[in-house]
């Protein structure tokens, strides 16, 4: 299969414009002539169902959450990244640019990185605009700070509930077209499949969560805004419910999954405190501003925190990476944190902790400032671990945290079956190998608002409007597939709890392919992963029937799904032979052990094809060239 | 390190919107003071699981207080005992020397139970859909910048912007009120000066749909403040009601 990655031609900066212009137009009178269904309602995809309605087009949003304003993008904490470069500190579109493509580590395409820094200042402008209470500095404008990855100040914020600000913003826009009658809006609703129909992407078959009823939704189009497979590992700091079965189900009507080992673990997060953990709570990343990250330097130095002096503490960011300090990416710190644990220097109860401390912070700003800026977080640290943070250092850990693989998509955001888009945290497409801190956001968005109103029309364009019956047999041939399913779940009545499974898996993808991965243990999980899907569809019980509001059975079908990607992140791992942002392999580390890449071989997308349950996939390539910049090893020295 | 915790839970469980509803008893063992009351909520799950009984229903999502889908009532408190805190976040150790709970949902007329635990809080989007927002389609914005806003009005802006729309406050109220929620919203747009052209307009819209919608009156009891997992302020429903009248009075 050669996969066509549409790319412009021409000079970086004028792709996209290039692009806009050459792509086809929907008159605008005959947008109402058209139904796209968008599934999903965070950032990606209130925003794109709200344009999309907007502009006149007829939109079918779904949902799982009893509401469109809960999806999880509202728990994102720091900001959003934007070129504006308001503080004078050297800021532009191509720095933004080149520290995204630098910081995912050389596996993103260039063409979609710029377009993402291109239109990240029309985010902030559309946000503001909306109502969206950033924080500000007295002169009435807008106050930033800084993130990992970056040496200017190019986030903005509204405290430490970013996410939800920006995602309230795009439900408002959302709840008007509601009400307008452009959106219909179904919430605990979940997508169970894909209708194909003539090799295009037509349709979905959903479950009510309430009643368990199956309905059919059809249309011109299928947006996927579903976000990141994260859970897979069952721990991570994703909400309980999210999951990737929507991605998943597409991927085995024939939509090529990209780049699945490239998972990104978050250094700041809540310790685990024990077997009952259902989930970690993630501390921003903005924290590391001002927060110093330190262990011990001697091994198993039990002491409290207070009563190791100065000089018999290790504050290993700074020391290693001066000019990054303890702002250095994401992946880097993690990795380093796991490093002093393993050396054992971890702090805590269960020596899988690393403290960040804010007791400098405190002498030089005041306590006040720092409540300004942290208050909100310092709380919610207090309230899980029982522990002030004021007064002792914070205890962090490492954990699973978004996804940079996702569906494989194009330029135009459309997946390997023609019609279905894939946008936000689903996608694969704008941040390689290590996504930097404040960019989840601005892809979201980025996607949402100002793509895919863009390339959507180009495809519709084309294939014109025409409608699908709901009782066509295709679609009730994807119904009943989607009803066997659930009642071969329910029918197998076994001895082990759809959680119990879980974290079997989970335990095997965070030991083999989490933080380091290597060959053996690649190999080991690939053999381990087939036998606890088999144990699940033999031995997993969920009582009460499908006929009403059951949420082991919503969380049996979704690990159903998880067993079979865990496999493919694990063979993606493995085929791999390179360190690179969030993928790290022990066989393949530089003299300082840090990621060492392999360009001459590794500079590629890989796009794999479902080939039916329990065989294996097959791996395509895109290859990545960069016309525009030089690949370099990646220091933060 | 704490001791470990045995409690008696009285929990309310109905079968789907139809059916009456009663309270059924269990008992928890050896419940650690370090985990969620959610995480003990989910081991009494796996225990029913176990016995081939039906789960508990009860919503939850992000498990860190921000996405508004958690609440339940215990012990007569909506959210729990402690303070500014959703029901996600309040861990076991708050319940230290206690012996019993009773767990209920969000008991409203406006929120019916869809089963055991889980409530329909649909009337708050539709209240969001009568005004809740400031009418600017996708790429109309002017330059972030072209709009000063000073601090203090963006900080209380911000203050009620932070409402997670759980239902707490309606679950708290004698009355069943929305106005705290409500009125988080209006205030919101109302202190921003983006918020201006449609201000009126929305205080009437978003007001009526609550009346519409079956909530209650206010009656500044000030029980929706006590219980807001995100202490927003009682003085937004000052400014609800100010805004209303100006809007009525044109």
């Amino acid at each position: 299969m050669k996969l066509d990655s549409k790319i412009p031609s021409g000079p970086l900066a004028k792709k996209w414009d290039k692009h806009k212009f050459e792509l086809k137009l929907v008159n605008p009178a005959n947008k109402r002539k058209y139904t796209i269904i968008v599934v999903g309602t965070g950032l990606a995809g209130a925003s794109s169902a709200a344009s999309l309605a907007e502009m006149g087009y007829n939109v079918i949003n779904l949902c799982i959450n009893d509401s469109a304003r809960r999806a999880h993008s509202i728990a994102a904490q720091g900001g959003i990244n934007a070129a504006k470069n308001y503080p004078n500190d050297g800021d532009s579109v191509w720095r933004l640019f080149y520290d995204t493509i630098k910081g995912g580590d050389y596996r993103s395409r260039e063409a979609n990185v710029y377009r993402l820094a291109q239109v990240s200042n029309n985010i902030i402008d559309q946000a503001v605009a909306q109502g969206v209470p950033f924080a500000r500095e007295y002169g009435g404008l807008l106050a930033h700070r800084s993130f990992g990855g970056a040496q200017v100040s190019r986030t903005f914020y509204a405290r430490g509930q970013t996410g939800q600000q920006l995602l309230l913003g795009a439900y408002s826009a959302q709840m008007r077209q509601v009400k307008l009658g452009k959106i219909k809006l179904y919430t605990r609703v979940e997508m169970l499949d894909l209708i194909k129909i003539d090799g295009r992407a037509r349709g979905v078959v959903t479950r009510n969560l309430v009643t368990g009823e199956l309905k059919s939704f059809t249309g011109d189009a299928v947006i996927l805004a579903t976000g990141g497979y994260g859970n897979a590992f069952y721990l991570s700091t994703n909400a309980v419910n999210s999951n990737a079965s929507a991605a998943w189900r597409a991927h085995r009507r024939g939509a090529l999954f990209s780049n699945p080992c490239m998972v990104q673990i978050h250094p700041t997060c809540i310790p685990v405190s024990g077997d009952h953990q259902s989930k970690l709570t993630l501390m921003s990343e903005s924290l590391r501003n001002d927060g110093r990250v330190w262990v011990p330097k001697k091994k198993g130095d039990k002491r409290p925190a207070n009563e190791i002096p100065e000089s018999e503490r290790d504050y290993y960011l700074e020391n290693k990476y001066p000019s990054f300090g303890n702002l250095v990416p994401r992946d880097i710190a993690s990795r380093n944190a796991k490093e002093v644990c393993d050396e054992g220097r971890g702090v805590g109860a269960s020596g899988l902790a690393v403290y960040l401390d804010f007791e400098d912070a405190i002498k030089r700003l005041g306590k006040d400032v720092v409540t300004e800026k942290y208050g909100n977080l310092f709380e919610m640290y207090e309230r899980i671990t029982d522990e002030n943070p004021y007064k002792q250092p914070m205890r962090i850990f490492p954990a699973i945290h978004y996804s940079m693989g996702g569906v494989w998509v194009d330029y135009n955001l459309q997946s390997t079956i023609p019609g279905l888009f894939v946008l936000g945290e689903a996608n694969f497409s704008d941040h390689g190998a290590n996504r930097l801190g404040a960019s989840a956001l601005m892809q979201g968005l980025a996607d949402g608002y100002f793509v895919i109103p863009y390339t959507i029309g180009g495809f519709l364009a084309k294939v014109g409007a025409s409608a699908i019956n709901t009782d066509a047999p295709e679609v009730k041939d994807v119904e009943k597939e989607a009803k066997d399913r659930i009642e071969r779940i329910l029918n197998i009545k076994g001895n082990k709890t759809v959680h119990e499974i879980h974290k079997e898996l989970g335990l095997i993808l965070w030991n083999y392919v989490g933080m380091s991965r290597n060959k053996k243990g690649l190999e080991k999980a690939i053999q381990e992963i087939p036998k606890v899907r088999e144990e699940f569809w033999k031995n997993v019980k969920v009582t009460g029937s499908g006929a009403e509001l059951n949420k082991s059975l919503e969380e049996a079908l979704r690990l159903a799904d998880f067993l079979e990607l865990g496999e493919l992140i694990a063979r993606d791992a493995l085929m791999r032979e390179e360190s690179c942002g969030g993928h790290f392999r022990t066989e393949h580390i530089t003299e300082e052990g840090e990621a060492k890449r392999d360009d001459n071989n590794f500079t590629f997308v890989s796009a794999w094809e479902y080939k039916g349950e329990n065989q294996e996939p097959e791996m395509h390539k895109e290859n990545l060239e960069f016309e525009f910049v030089e690949l370099t090893q990646r220091s933060y020295k | 390190m704490s001791e470990n915790m045995n409690l008696k839970l009285k929990i309310w469980r109905q079968k789907n919107a139809g059916d009456k509803g009663r309270f059924v008893e269990y008992d928890m063992e050896n419940v650690s003071p370090d985990e969620s009351f959610l995480e003990m909520m989910d081991e009494l799950n796996e225990k029913l699981t176990h016995d081939n009984l039906e789960p508990v229903e009860f919503d939850s999502d992000c498990r860190e207080g921000i996405c508004g889908t958690c609440g339940l009532v215990v012990n007569g408190e909506a959210h729990g005992p402690l303070r500014a805190t959703t029901m996600c976040q309040v861990h076991m150790r708050e319940f230290k020397g206690m012996t019993k709970l009773t767990v209920e949902p969000w008991r409203t007329k406006a929120f019916p139970v869809l089963k055991d635990l889980v409530v329909d809080r649909g009337a708050l989007d539709k209240i969001q859909q009568a005004g809740g927002y400031i009418s600017i389609n996708t790429g109309n914005a002017p330059d972030a910048h072209a709009i000063q806003v000073p601090k203090e009005a963006s900080d209380l802006a911000m203050d009620a912007a932070a409402c997670i729309g759980c239902g707490a406050c309606v679950a708290a109220c004698p009355n069943a009120s929305a106005s705290l929620f409500t009125a988080a919203k209006i205030s919101q747009f109302a202190l921003l000066p983006q918020g201006g052209p449609e201000r009126k307009r929305r205080a009437a819209q978003m007001v009526t749909q609550m009346d519409i919608e079956g909530f209650g009156d206010c009656s500044n009891l000030g029980e929706c403040e006590a219980a807001c997992p995100k202490e927003i302020s009682i003085s937004n429903i000052a400014r609800m009601k100010r805004e209303f009248v100006g809007a009525m009075l044109g």
